[in-house]
């Protein structure tokens, strides 16, 4: 720890402001936020109102919000799924957390006289709770996570089947139905629900030692042990905050609804929620984690899905534009994809 | 060696122990006619199981099987219904198609080093969108071939019925055993899921072993797909949503080791009828919700992967020396 400090204090003092510098330096952030403002210019060439937002009864309208509101479910559990990846490990359980908080707070709702903010409370528990299983078996069994998760994935729609039923769940009630069709400052609620939570992960991972921590056990769980950090405890942590995320998203899923539908609530949700981390630049192979793009990752999904929605295109092409979308973004994540192409890159270079 | 067979006791006990209390409650249960429903209820599963196996033994994953079904299924019926083809010529179209798909995956996974599983999952993604782009309803079925199919089976002394389909398992199922056993592709599959490097070194042709994998598993969930046809007479791009789920469940219920090198294709066959067993229960006791079913194979999937890490860890990787043993965890 010493030794960086006296390099940082030995580097040079930046001189002046530099565009070039300051692209180099965010490299990272560049290629998501430029694929994110191409969809979003690919969506306003297909429909050219695509960028207006109009004020109606005090609730902004349009394209644009539509994608931070619909696309609040994704972008919590991108979140959550971040810290998940950055330790190594994978939570395909997420879609099925889902559908239990939301059957949890469907019934609860609608057959108990509990008070909205405990039923909420009490399904935030149920999220909580799946996050700690799944901790379990990846922290203390040491199973791999995508077994791990795939047991809760395959159980966790029979639990919420189990919940309601077999029916789907419908409720009436104003404070809960808020959470996904409330109006704040003319912003629908899912969107400063997610934005609430992106700021209180990243204060709580950057602002304190957690996201280090994170980012030491994805690289090398072994040696960060070695170097006295609970590998345990963290990767504990992060299944707990990923269910706690699913659990957020399960209730303004129900809650935009107005019921709970254990079959369908979230389904493959998980494979968004893994894509948006990939396209933020996090690797599978854990390390370094970046929230924010995640969180750009998670739009660009949105925006990909109200683009075909505007576009006219069936909403059945969603799933194979996906695909196509993250075996491109693996590709060009892979070295042995690049290398050709550098090499060509290369020798072009040296015959100019 | 004989900690290697250890779980696929279990599994076997397991089986009897399910039947038994299958038995004991419901008589049928000692009845053919259950015991051969049982083959053809589960035969695309146990086809596809089948290809898994293999998958995982050479360590990796294949999330698409269930997707593949479907495909293949909505693919089937607009061959047959809309071009007017003969229901065979359809089938083989299919199995190509399946096998290139698989071969596909195969390779970006060898060449360009991707885990298996993001692969597979894309390719889930990429076949069910395509039974969606195809058709987003269920297409019915009706050729006469497929009453000639169904017209065919061998009827036991109590009125069990062992279908064609059911036949059809059961010939993948030893096709499969002797694949694993007794070819060299076989061996190579072994080896490359006990060590990768070491298999690489010794010889083993990894980057075709591996694409072969993954074509077999395809080429298998294709007939899977085309077994599903026959027996629903329909091609639904919202079917078998999850079965590769409870594939994987059936393998590692079967005794095979998720982290490769280990297993039998015979334990999957004991992990297919186990399910079996869970799903004809729950049936005739008929109080109980059908998704009962999930949650008994979800227990019982964390029992064997909690015995598998008791056995790797407590007994040096079940008798095989190798690179985890030496170096645990975090490399």
């Amino acid at each position: 720890m010493v030794d960086t400090k006296t390099a940082f204090e030995k580097a040079p003092a930046p001189r002046g402001f530099s565009v070039a510098r300051l692209l180099r330096a965010n490299r990272k952030l560049l290629f998501p936020l430029a694929a994110f403002l191409l969809i979003l210019l690919g969506n306003w060439l297909i429909s050219p109102n695509f960028f207006n937002v109009r004020l109606v009864e005090g609730r902004l309208l349009g394209s644009l919000v539509d994608i931070f509101n619909r696309g609040a479910p994704t972008v919590l559990l991108a979140i959550g799924m971040t810290l998940v990846i950055a330790t190594k490990g994978i939570d395909l359980s997420v879609g099925a957390v889902i559908a239990i908080c939301g059957a949890v707070a469907a019934v609860l709702i609608s057959e108990t006289e509990l008070s909205p903010v405990v039923v909420i409370i009490i399904s935030l528990g149920a999220g909580l709770l799946c996050g700690l299983w799944n901790g379990v078996l990846v922290a203390v069994f040491d199973i791999q996570p995508f077994i791990a998760t795939l047991i809760l994935m395959v159980v966790g729609r029979g639990i919420a089947q189990l919940i309601t039923e077999g029916q789907i769940a419908v409720f009436n009630n104003p404070t809960l139905e808020f959470i996904g069709k409330g109006v704040v400052l003319g912003l629908p609620f899912p969107i400063l629900l997610s934005a609430f939570v992106f700021i209180l992960v990243l204060v709580f991972v950057r602002r304190t030692a957690i996201g280090l921590l994170i980012e030491s056990v994805g690289s090398n769980d072994r040696a960060s042990y070695y170097a006295g950090i609970d590998a345990r405890a963290i990767k504990l942590l992060v299944y707990v905050i990923s269910g706690l995320c699913a659990a957020v998203a399960g209730l303004i899923i129900t809650a935009d609804i107005k019921g709970a539908d254990a079959n369908n609530a979230g389904l493959w949700l998980e494979l968004d929620a893994v894509l948006a981390v990939v396209i933020g630049g996090t690797l599978l192979s854990g390390g370094r984690f970046y929230l924010g793009l995640s969180v750009i990752g998670a739009l660009i999904i949105q925006s990909i899905q109200t683009g075909i929605f505007v576009s006219g295109l069936p909403p059945t092409f969603n799933l194979i534009v996906q695909a196509l979308v993250i075996l491109a973004i693996l590709f060009l994540q892979s070295d042995d994809f690049r290398r050709p192409f550098a090499r060509l890159f290369q020798r072009l270079r040296r015959h100019s | 060696m004989r900690s290697r067979i250890f779980p696929l006791i279990v599994t076997f006990v397991v089986f009897v122990a399910l039947y038994l209390i299958g038995f004991q409650r419901f008589p049928a249960f000692g009845t053919t006619r259950v015991i051969a429903n049982f083959l053809t209820d589960k035969s695309f599963l146990g086809i596809a199981a089948v290809g898994m196996t293999f998958v995982i033994i050479s360590g990796g994953i294949d999330l698409s099987v269930g997707s593949v079904i479907a495909f293949t299924g909505v693919l089937c019926a607009l061959l047959i219904g809309e071009l007017g083809m003969h229901p065979l010529a359809a089938f083989g179209i299919a199995l190509v198609i399946g096998a290139a798909f698989g071969a596909a995956m195969g390779a970006v996974i060898h060449y360009f080093k991707i885990p298996a599983f993001i692969v597979t999952l894309a390719g889930m993604f990429l076949a069910r969108g395509g039974a969606f782009v195809l058709s987003q309803e269920s297409i019915p079925i009706e050729h006469p071939f497929f009453a000639q199919i169904s017209d065919i089976y061998y009827v036991f002394p109590d009125r069990g019925r062992l279908t064609v389909i059911a036949v059809l398992f059961l010939i993948v199922l030893l096709v499969g055993i002797l694949l694993a056993h007794y070819t060299r592709f076989g061996r190579n599959v072994y080896g490359l899921g006990g060590n990768s490097t070491a298999a690489l070194l010794l010889g083993v042709p990894v980057g075709r072993t591996t694409i072969m994998v993954y074509m077999l598993s395809s080429l298998l969930a294709t007939l899977a797909g085309v077994v599903y046809t026959l027996y629903t007479r329909s091609g639904y791009p919202r079917a078998t949503i999850g079965l590769e789920l409870d594939a994987i469940a059936a393998v590692v219920i079967g005794g095979t080791l998720l982290t490769g090198g280990v297993g039998y294709i015979a334990g999957t066959f004991i992990g297919v009828m186990i399910q079996g067993v869970i799903q004809t229960y729950i049936n005739f006791d008929g109080t109980l919700n059908s998704w009962w079913t999930k949650i008994a194979i979800g227990m019982l999937l964390f029992f064997f992967i909690a015995l598998q890490k008791f056995l790797t860890n407590y007994r040096g990787n079940f008798g095989l020396s190798r690179k985890r043993a030496v170096a645990p965890a975090g490399d």
